[in-house]
């Protein structure tokens, strides 16, 4: 009895131990006050100008270095800080996207659409912390953890052939990126699921409890995001921990039956929403590990100037107050809830008005008392989002399944003239264009083809080309890369690439299962480095900061993604392997046959074969006959000759060729192995 | 009356030469050529003119040509040729300069046709007179092959598509005519410099080596051997100064050295221009390493593109060591059958190579029917020549034909065009396997008539 239980105890006693080690470490952590884990949930609404409204959820979970407290984690989920550690990831960013963000419309120079609008399907980048000739084998073993751990096909960027290694084009311009992108990749609620349990509340609490699997994908874009920012450098020792920004944008329409029987009758009524009219859920208070957790409201600017406040004559002294109630109730629109503060952009460049953040705790409200807001418009109005300087696009040219071209275009926005009128002092202003474009091995670039049109001329690929860096594909091992840095004067109109391509043909097992559908060419990145897209919004205590404010602070380089464009290409018949080798193989036969039977023909069978036609000119049948009783006649008297010798020595030739056939397997046998 | 004949004959060769070459340039002046370079029947992988223009664009750019795979060719016709590439004059088609290399390029092959075609028919007349057989064969029937075969090769359309579709065959081609009109008029350094340039160029007429020997051992085509022992035989008296002289070791060593010395040279400017991109192992593995695995599968005239793009995967290895061997295999059986007519045997070779090779083009095409004018004499008896012709017109007019219906309009599918590449192949085969049975035929012939009558060879 005493020799059953002894084992229990030590066991106990070794959870107790490390129970208290635990306890310890968490302490001291503590007690360091800002090395703590933390988790901050957020969710902005923004109402878009074509009568949809974007809805951006940002959850924030940061780790401590991992030196102070283990491998243990309170918050932080384990599955990313291991990941983090075992492949030593720098940076990170795995985003999966469903439907195409509307430049034009949505816009494209705010912070929010320069870091969350995404190529639809799958785009992963990784920066890795490892020596040069380790990095690809990080990455694969990274696509095969993250395809496990959200239930996605990203294992096939694994493959040579898929990601490529982005010189200095795309923004965190380090040598250890790797990039790739996996177009056709339908995004679904199996994806959503093992991304939302990476939040410590899951969907059960907190803001996150608005993400109703069906309205999220009745929505004309989702896009869920995953970005990591690892500091922790064994070389320097200086750690700061892990920063875990997940992030998802959905752009919905407001499905207000009243709106629709307006916009019939009045075209820029906006609709009236409300947060449990689009989700069909309410917040019941914060998730309670959440450090903060807050909704917030954006206007943006091109509203506000719109709108007319009643105090915006008096300018920004006024603006200052925020206390005040000018800015919300407002005549052209009401809030259901009273905003806790108000927030007003500083002053920024490009605008004549500044945009406006209401902001709502989440914490005072409870299940008793669900926190729901809703804007009702009292006034029709319309306004413009800010659009990227140059709105680009992308296109195929040419017909047929052998050769085409891909043309990249931009055109100038609203923005673009406004900056001309800005800077038409200066005479010569130019605009700074990076292009980064990947295409998969089967399309086969020729780089030499690449011109330039500016407003529709042809003009020297010098003269706005900067710089330019290809690295050309290897056929099933590497995807074409091609960088370009564009120069382009400001008054430019219209600037087109073109870039002509033959198509491969591939082996009937390189095709995917519908290969007639085609084959995707994923998204070409065009930002603009001279840009970059930031709000900075008045705060008085910056301790507290939120975390999707400061996000909102930094400066992010303006970037835009190309549509994903689908090449058709030449298919082979699938049911002909075995008719293709046995034609082939035929035909191979009747050369190698027909060719030596003529150089083998002797000169003597050939004229008795002839005397026997002229010696019996009776027919055909005959004849064989005749033949073939000869053959037959010359056969058997062979054998007469000389029997016993014969035998004999056709028995030493088969057993040498049958030794000389075991040698040589013996052989290959040998070399092979 | 004989030599009138010649001077009109000769006249309307240089007539037909001309017309030919202004053929050429009223096709180079048509707007964008048309479109014959990415044909591809004119242009497969290594001799595609965009292919190069890439390669030397890429060059240009301080990369490896091979980077990427695009370009196959050899680094010394990107030095060449390149530069023309991208060379523009004002108001002239694009590639002008470069389509005039290649008519220039095959001006000079039909002249080197000619010159040897002269040779052999020279050669062949010495063999006939040596057996006394001139009164037996009314040698004034006899045609000028030499202007024939030059005819033929200028004015064949896959010569003139050819060349006027900017691909690179006319000068891989010139190598190879190169070689043989060495070989035949003795000139061993050009024969050694022919042969390197063709091997390197397109590593098949690497076996090449093989009818060279046999020229320079035993001077050209002549009947067998044995034709004169046997006449002197019958004959009883042995005139040595008749007899065709036998092999002799002297200009194959000579050949041997010149071979290796202009090898040597090809390597060090190959290695000179690749030295900073991995140097020639990266060249022989994007060359001849291209050409051995098939692995471009775009469709060309021939049959392999299909075949790999349709066999399991696992037995791909396997297809490609039978379908090389296949080409080799023939070698020897050809050689020992063909031994007293090297330039026959030359012709053979070159008609299997650009029928089993993994790339082939019409302009392979057009130098095995350029070389087949040399023997009009010997294979006048050759049968289905006429279906020959016409199979030939029928391909060429329908191949393109079912391309198009696959490949532009989507209505037909891969089996169309590869019916019509089976068909090319098929007729390939019966043109090299009757060509060969006539040339023995045509020696059977003459030892018949040597003989007096029909003889049973083992007595």
């Amino acid at each position: 009895m005493v020799l059953l239980q002894r084992p229990h105890i030590l066991l106990l006693l070794i959870d107790t131990h490390q129970f208290l080690q635990c306890w310890i470490a968490f302490g001291s952590a503590n007690e360091e006050g800002q090395q703590q884990e933390e988790f901050s949930e957020e969710l902005l609404v923004k109402p878009l100008p074509d009568h949809k409204l974007l809805a951006h959820f940002h959850f924030q979970s940061s780790a401590p270095p991992s030196t102070s407290n283990g491998c243990h984690h309170h918050l932080f989920p384990k599955a990313i800080s291991q990941l983090v550690q075992k492949f030593r990831v720098k940076e990170m960013e795995l985003s999966f996207t469903q439907g195409r963000w509307n430049y034009e419309s949505w816009g494209g120079f705010d912070p929010i659409s320069s870091s969350n609008a995404k190529p639809p399907g799958v785009e992963l980048w990784a920066v890795f912390d490892v020596p040069q000739h380790h990095i690809d084998a990080s990455w694969k073993n990274l696509t095969h953890t993250l395809s496990g751990l959200f239930c996605a096909s990203i294992n096939f960027l694994e493959s040579t052939a898929t990601y490529s290694t982005p010189e200095w084009s795309f923004p965190p311009a380090s040598g250890n990126v790797r990039y790739g992108t996996f177009p056709c990749e339908a995004v679904c609620t199996e994806n959503l699921t093992p991304w939302l349990r990476l939040l410590p509340c899951r969907d059960k609490a907190g803001i996150a409890l608005l993400l109703d699997r069906p309205s999220l994908y009745r929505g004309f874009y989702h896009s869920q995001r995953l970005h990591l920012t690892s500091t922790e450098s064994s070389s320097e020792g200086i750690d700061s921990g892990i920063i875990l920004e997940q992030t998802l944008t959905v752009v919905l329409q407001p499905n207000s039956e009243r709106a629709i029987e307006v916009h019939a009758s009045e075209k820029h009524v906006q609709p009236s929403w409300s947060l449990s009219s689009i989700f069909g859920k309410q917040v019941s208070g914060r998730c309670v590990l959440a450090k903060s957790s807050s909704v917030y409201l954006l206007l943006d600017w091109g509203l506000v100037a719109e709108l007319k406040f009643p105090n915006k004559e008096n300018g920004k002294s006024a603006a200052n107050g925020l206390t005040s109630e000018n800015f919300w109730s407002n005549p052209s629109f009401e809030l259901s809830v009273n905003p806790d503060r108000i927030f007003l952009e500083e002053s920024s460049s490009h605008s004549k008005s500044l945009s406006i953040l209401y902001m709502f705790q989440v914490e005072k409200y409870s299940e008793s008392e669900p926190f729901d807001i809703g804007l009702m418009w009292k006034v029709p109005v319309a306004w413009l989002c800010q659009q990227t300087p140059l709105h680009a696009s992308r296109f195929f040219m040419g017909s047929g399944n052998e050769r085409g071209a891909i043309a990249i275009s931009l055109k100038s926005t609203q923005f673009t003239e406004g900056f001309m009128s800005a800077n038409s002092k200066d005479g010569s202003c130019e605009l700074r264009v990076d292009v980064f474009q990947v295409v998969p091995w089967y399309v086969k670039v020729y780089f030499h083809s690449l011109r330039v049109f500016v407003d529709q001329q042809p003009r020297a690929v010098s003269d706005f080309i900067e710089k330019i860096h290809v690295s050309p594909s290897k056929d099933k091992m590497s995807p074409g890369v091609m960088e370009v840095v564009l120069k382009l004067p400001c008054r430019v109109n219209t600037a087109a690439l073109t870039i002509e391509f033959d198509k491969g043909f591939l082996r009937i097992d390189e095709y995917p299962p519908d290969a007639n559908q085609g084959f995707d060419i994923p998204s070409a990145i065009i930002s603009f480095p001279n840009f970059h897209a930031s709000m900075v919004f008045l705060e008085d205590d910056s301790l507290n900061r939120s975390p999707l404010l400061s996000k909102f602070q930094e400066k992010c380089p303006v970037m835009s993604y190309t549509e994903v464009l689908l090449v058709p290409l030449t298919t082979p018949d699938f049911s002909m392997p075995y008719n293709v080798s046995t034609i082939k193989c035929t035909v191979f036969a009747l050369y190698f046959g027909s060719l030596l039977n003529v150089l083998q023909r002797r000169v003597a069978e050939e004229e008795r074969f002839l005397k026997a036609k002229a010696a019996k000119k009776t027919g055909r049948l005959p004849l064989l006959l005749s033949k073939l009783s000869a053959k037959l006649r010359g056969r058997r008297r062979e054998p007469l000759h000389s029997p016993p010798s014969s035998s004999s020595f056709i028995n030493s030739k088969l057993v040498l060729k049958v030794i000389l056939v075991a040698g040589l397997a013996v052989g290959w046998q040998y070399f092979f192995s | 009356m004989e030599k009138l004949k010649k001077k009109i004959g000769s006249f309307s060769f240089w007539n037909w030469v001309i017309a030919s070459i202004i053929f050429r340039l009223i096709l180079i002046y048509f707007p964008k050529n048309l479109n014959l370079s990415s044909r591809p029947e004119v242009s497969t992988p290594l001799t595609s003119f965009r292919r190069l223009a890439e390669g030397y664009w890429l060059k240009q750019s301080s990369m490896s040509s091979y980077a990427g795979s695009m370009y196959h060719g050899s680094p010394l016709l990107l030095s060449l040729l390149g530069p023309l590439t991208v060379k523009r004059i004002e108001g002239q088609p694009n590639h002008l300069l470069y389509s005039l290399v290649s008519v220039i390029a095959d001006v000079v092959s039909a002249m080197l046709i000619r010159a040897t075609g002269q040779n052999l028919r020279l050669a062949y007349l010495r063999g006939l007179e040596s057996l006394d057989l001139v009164k037996q064969i009314d040698v004034s029937e006899f045609l000028f092959s030499g202007d024939i075969a030059a005819l033929i090769y200028l004015c064949n359309p896959f010569t003139i598509v050819a060349c006027v579709g900017l691909s690179t065959s006319p000068i891989e081609n010139m190598a190879v005519i190169l070689c043989l009109y060495g070989a035949c008029s003795r000139l061993i350094p050009l024969a050694a410099f022919g042969w390197v340039i063709a091997t390197h160029l397109s590593l098949y007429p690497a076996i090449l080596i093989i009818p060279v020997i046999f020229l320079l051992g035993c001077g050209p085509d002549s009947p067998p051997r044995k034709l004169f022992l046997q006449r002197h035989q019958q004959k009883e008296v042995l005139n040595q100064s008749k007899l065709p002289p036998g092999f002799s070791w002297g200009p194959i060593i000579h050949f041997a050295f010149w071979a290796f010395l202009w090898s040597v040279y090809v390597l060090v400017l190959c290695g000179i221009s690749l030295k900073q991109f991995g140097g020639l192992w990266e060249m022989f593995k994007s060359t001849y390493g291209f050409i051995l695995t098939v692995e471009d599968l775009s469709p060309n005239i021939g049959v392999l593109w299909y075949f790999f793009a349709e066999v399991f995967e696992f037995f791909r290895n396997f297809f490609l060591i039978v379908f090389h061997v296949n080409i080799l295999f023939m070698i020897l059986p050809l050689a020992i059958r063909l031994r007293h007519r090297p330039c026959y045997l030359a012709f053979v070779y070159v008609a299997i190579c650009s029928m089993l090779k993994s790339y082939p083009s019409v302009g392979d095409s057009a130098l095995y029917l350029g070389l087949l004018g040399w023997f009009v004499n010997e294979l006048a008896d050759m049968q289905f020549s006429l279906f020959l012709f016409c199979g030939y017109v029928g391909v060429s007019l329908l191949s393109p034909v079912m391309h198009n219906l696959w490949i532009w309009r989507g209505t037909g599918n891969a089996n169309f065009y590869f019916t019509t590449a089976m068909v090319y192949a098929c007729l390939q085969i019966v043109l090299v396997v009757e060509g060969v049975s006539a040339v023995l035929n045509h020696d059977r012939k003459l030892r018949i008539l040597i003989t007096g009558k029909p003889q049973d060879a083992k007595s």
